[in-house]
């Protein structure tokens, strides 16, 4: 299969009146067409680092980013990001959000306006298009958020801890709804995030990164048999699951001694 | 038990109606207790009329200025000065505030100058805006705008640098310019903000109107207020 996203050798150092700070040492790693990769390592290991030199908002010190096999800086079209909050903007109602990257974009147009419609309808958010986002649930805002990504069709979907801001069982629910529309738009995602049982049950593969300056620890297969289709509630069931779990928390563990 | 929960929530608004009433009622003695207070007590030479004045003359010299129309006059010059004042103070501390926030550099350098000259007695000034500009209409504008612009900026700025980094954050990965961010995010998040610096502006404005008729102005609210301090009529004043 084709490569969606190809990193070789890329550092980043910051740099501060106080000295310099090395972030990210030789990562190469990369990540397959329609594939899920979750990326988990000890905090402050560089994580978010990683997503905003995929986003393009900050360049690598060296290395290179390929994606669909060009070079990072010659992309215009956006990544999919979504970020730990839904970060609706309050002011708009829910249609005017999702068409937010289309506005940006001057890409107003009555096919691209179908496919919000279409998506909306999909995912239960039809009827609170001309709502304000504080009149929906938690969970409701954030498939809001993952419908404006998805609004601009974007080669990768780039997920920065989008559930940490949910309680427990919106969180747990969420999850599953994101995961499933995921894999039925057969979108490229990478999921950066701190809950070891959200990265199984949502990832084909589980990026471990080592303590800062981050290099790659250990790259994790995930296979769990589910009874019918692996959805991240049913992935939780799975025999292995608890395998899987003790396997990255050693390797978590490691990178920090 | 339908019928139950709408008849305690008429009794709930019942309640609440009768609060609101015995507030207003209760406002409404208190002027009436200290407006008798003050005619009383300067009636009966309690406290010096002359110096205090009462009710009753005052509403006195209110009704002779109102017949010789001459409150109108100086109170639309007033109100038409303010206005003026209030509408360029928006409009200057908004520009600013968007190039203040649009440039580091800018701001960097001109932060300092806008604490100084906030910080400067406006009142102090006003004389040497006279000798600048001449004894006239513009000369009160600018004092008054002076009075209200630095601080107005200042505070607009501070609102522009704490909107939420992560929706700007958003705007970038939509591959949005620096103006997507200031017409999308910025400027519609400090509509609340800047709704409260206006309200803070208008009585300003006012403020540096009359601080300006006081020195430069041959009608006007500072002006007759001055005047009525000079012919000692403290009616005068006190009816302004």
């Amino acid at each position: 299969m084709q490569n969606a996203l190809k990193l070789s050798n890329v550092s980043y150092t910051y740099y501060s009146s106080n000295g310099e700070t090395k972030a990210l040492d030789l990562l190469s790693f990369s990540v397959k067409k329609g594939e899920f990769v979750a990326i988990v390592g000890p905090s402050g290991c560089g994580k978010s680092t990683l997503l905003n030199l995929i986003t393009g908002l900050i360049r690598p010190t060296t290395g290179q980013i390929l994606l669909d096999n060009k070079p990072l800086h010659e992309f215009y079209e956006p990544i999919g990001y979504m970020l730990q909050k839904d970060q609706l903007l309050e002011w708009r109602t829910i249609y005017r959000n999702l068409t937010l990257g289309l506005e940006i974009q001057h890409r107003v147009t009555k096919e691209n306006l179908d496919r919000i419609d279409r998506l909306l309808k999909s995912y239960h958010l039809y009827d609170f298009r001309n709502s304000y986002p504080r009149q929906l649930s938690g969970g409701m805002r954030q498939r809001a958020a993952l419908i404006r990504t998805l609004a601009l069709s974007p080669q990768i979907l780039l997920l920065d801890e989008p559930f940490s801001a949910l309680d427990y069982q919106t969180r747990l629910n969420v999850s599953d709804d994101i995961g499933t529309i995921i894999k039925e738009q057969q979108i490229t995602a990478i999921l950066v995030t701190h809950d070891l049982s959200e990265a199984i049950s949502m990832a084909d593969r589980i990026i471990v990164l080592s303590n800062r300056p981050a290099k790659i620890q250990k790259i994790v297969p995930i296979h769990l048999t589910t009874d019918g289709e692996k959805t991240p509630a049913s992935a939780r069931n799975a025999k292995e699951f608890p395998d899987y779990f003790n396997l990255i928390w050693k390797e978590i563990n490691d990178a920090n001694h | 038990m339908r019928i139950t929960n709408i008849t305690s929530q008429q009794q709930y608004l019942k309640t609440e109606h009768q609060k609101r009433i015995r507030i207003h009622f209760y406002q409404l003695i208190l002027f009436i207790f200290l407006l008798s207070f003050w005619e009383i007590a300067s009636s009966l030479n309690i406290i010096n009329p002359f110096i205090f004045s009462s009710p009753s003359r005052i509403i006195d010299c209110f009704f002779t200025m109102i017949l010789d129309k001459s409150l109108f006059l100086h109170l639309g010059v007033t109100l038409s000065e303010t206005l003026i004042s209030f509408l360029l103070v928006n409009i200057i501390s908004l520009l600013f505030a968007v190039l203040l926030w649009w440039n580091d550099t800018i701001s960097k350098v001109l932060e300092p100058y806008l604490v100084i000259l906030n910080s400067l007695p406006k009142s102090a000034l006003a004389p040497l805006l006279i000798v600048w500009l001449g004894n006239n209409m513009k000369t009160i504008i600018i004092a008054a705008i002076s009075v209200a612009v630095f601080g107005s900026i200042l505070n607009l700025y501070t609102g522009f640098c704490s909107v939420d980094p992560d929706k700007l954050k958003l705007i970038q990965t939509l591959k949005g310019n620096r103006f997507d961010s200031l017409r999308l995010v910025v400027l519609p998040s400090s509509i609340p903000l800047f709704i409260s610096i206006m309200k803070v502006n208008i009585g300003l404005s006012l403020v540096g109107v009359i601080i300006g008729e006081f020195l430069a102005a041959r009608s006007g609210l500072g002006y007759l207020i001055l005047y009525g301090s000079q012919v000692f009529s403290c009616v005068y004043k006190m009816t302004d």
